[in-house]
């Protein structure tokens, strides 16, 4: 923001289109999109076959669980719970005990929830592990051309700058009161957007993948130390639990952030590759 | 302008919401395709290919400590095969009870109990992974299944070990509920591929799969049978009931079932 602009509020306000994201980029976004989508549903009806978390290497009916979702009762007395930590939260409706064809139906997630909708773990694990596949293959392609391009170098790495405490404090208050940069400012990612960025990037999505492949006995003939890396196959599972959902609140937040700061320039970035910066005028 | 900006978005927020919708209803229609069922199950050779060629012939299952042994190892489908038949050798301690070996071998075997158990044993913990998802560790000893093939001798045309088991986990009129599976002679000489009759250092019990069971340490628990009868050698497993290998198999499980 220049200083005749913020004093000048008669000038017209100017939109120009800048190329923000690469073809690469794009496909590689709306493949992924479509790939995790597919995954997470797909991974609700194979967590539903047991469902059931726990540290360690061995884990099943009887061994102390760190999560349990289940259904108590009969008849009219069905109830699904929650148990994490010894803690039991009554879920029915939702978490094991939900309507199936209209009728209560214990299941640990619900059947508008997962591929397919009704209880099938052989039809949920080809689903998954198709587009665990195209997961892979994809990530792979963005990761190639994104190091190629200088894409993680130009866009992703914070600056000095950025990385101070004094910045990082500023933009958390203007995140906080949804004031998001503008006219020169707007044209690169913010600090917070390019650590959030990088965690997904680079641990939460490959840490899907090895925690997935760490539950694989054909994997665990190859790898033996992956197993202890995790500390057991049990652990891995529960991880690979716990980051699935850190990354169902990473997608919340992020389309709420495209929601707030701008929904159709956003997308239509993330679509055409092109995003309107405003310079000068008064903000409507 | 405001109004606008607010329709749009309220557009946007309604079309996302309904195409997932339609996703998902959508994926029953498309789970029931026989076109789109074949592209995804696609998976399952790659993930075969994958893990065969990381793995070599003898990359080995992670073998644990007796301290790793789970306190309680879940008895999992048949708990007790109710024919006639397997009574009758449970009622005598197995002593009736045959291991067969035939197909395309050149020497078809029977072993008693006693036969198996005089040949060189070899004694692994290992992890049992459910293909649900939950683990045991248990220690097998048993006959390591390449000695026994190598007494049959494979012929040439041999490609598939077909394991016939005891139990009938699904009733059936025709039979198509007797639980059976198959692997390759890969699997099938690999090292830690045992038929076992003791597990953590006892006779199998009844709901272990007594006399008999296959370990087959580097896939999922449905491959490992239980109550082996007979192993029939052969080209091709697509004649046996469902034609794709095994009683889950024919379920729609894969028949490689190594993640």
């Amino acid at each position: 923001m220049t200083e005749w602009a913020r004093n000048d509020n008669d000038e017209p306000p100017r939109v120009s289109l800048v190329r923000r994201h690469s073809i690469a980029t794009r496909l590689t976004h709306w493949l992924n999109v479509l790939c995790l989508s597919f995954l997470l549903l797909s991974g609700l009806q194979i967590f539903n076959a047991h469902p059931e978390l726990y540290w360690g290497h061995y884990g099943a009916d009887g061994d102390p669980a760190v999560l349990t979702i289940g259904a108590g009762g009969s008849g009219d007395d069905l109830h699904g719970f929650l148990r994490i930590a010894g803690v039991e939260l009554p879920t029915t409706g939702v978490l094991g005990v939900s309507n199936f064809e209209g009728t209560p139906t214990p299941r640990a997630f619900p059947a508008w929830s997962t591929i397919p909708s009704f209880q099938d773990l052989a039809a949920g694990r080809h689903w998954h592990f198709f587009f665990a596949w195209l997961f892979v293959i994809n990530g792979l392609v963005y990761l190639a051309c994104s190091f190629l391009s200088g894409h993680f170098r130009r866009d992703l790495t914070p600056t000095r700058h950025q990385l101070s405490l004094h910045h990082l404090w500023h933009e958390v208050v203007d995140h906080a009161r949804l004031r998001f940069p503008e006219g020169d400012e707007a044209r690169h990612y913010n600090a917070l957007q390019k650590l959030t960025y990088l965690i997904v990037i680079v641990v939460l999505l490959p840490m899907m993948l090895i925690t997935g492949l760490t539950m694989s006995p054909g994997i665990d003939a190859v790898l033996p130390w992956l197993v202890d890396v995790f500390g057991g196959r049990q652990t891995a599972r529960t991880i690979h639990f716990i980051t699935a959902s850190l990354l169902v609140l990473f997608v919340i937040v992020h389309v709420a952030m495209v929601v707030l700061s701008g929904t159709w320039n956003n997308t239509r970035s993330m679509i055409t590759g092109r995003y309107a910066i405003r310079h000068g005028g008064r903000k409507s | 302008m405001t109004v606008q900006f607010f329709t749009r978005r309220r557009f946007l927020i309604g079309s996302t919401l309904g195409a997932s919708a339609l996703t998902l209803s959508g994926c029953d229609v498309l789970e029931r395709n026989e076109q789109v069922g074949s592209v995804i199950r696609s998976a399952e050779n790659l993930t075969m290919r994958a893990q065969r060629l990381l793995q070599g012939r003898d990359a080995r299952a992670r073998e644990f400590a007796e301290t790793d042994i789970s306190p309680s190892f879940r008895v999992n489908g048949t708990s007790r095969p109710d024919s006639e038949d397997y009574a009758a050798f449970v009622e005598n301690g197995f002593a009736d009870w045959r291991l067969k070996i035939d197909g395309l071998v050149d020497r078809p075997q029977e072993f008693t109990l006693a036969d198996l158990k005089k040949l060189a044993a070899r004694t692994q913990i290992t992890r049992h992974d459910c293909v649900e998802g939950w683990s045991a560790i248990g220690k097998w000893t048993g006959v390591p299944l390449g000695l026994v093939l190598t007494a049959a001798g494979l012929k040439p045309s041999a490609r598939f070990a077909v394991f016939h088991c005891a139990d009938e986990l699904e009733k059936t009129l025709d039979g198509s509920g007797r639980y059976y599976e198959s692997i390759d002679l890969i699997d099938a000489f690999h090292p830690q591929t045992i038929l076992a009759y003791a597990m953590n250092g006892k006779d199998l019990t009844i709901g272990h799969g007594a006399p008999l069971r296959l370990r087959v340490e580097r896939q999922l628990g449905y491959k490992q049978a239980k109550y082996l009868m007979r192993i029939e050698l052969v080209d091709s497993f697509s004649g046996f009931w469902g034609g794709n290998g095994g009683y889950w198999e024919d379920r729609g499980y894969e028949w490689y079932a190594g993640i």
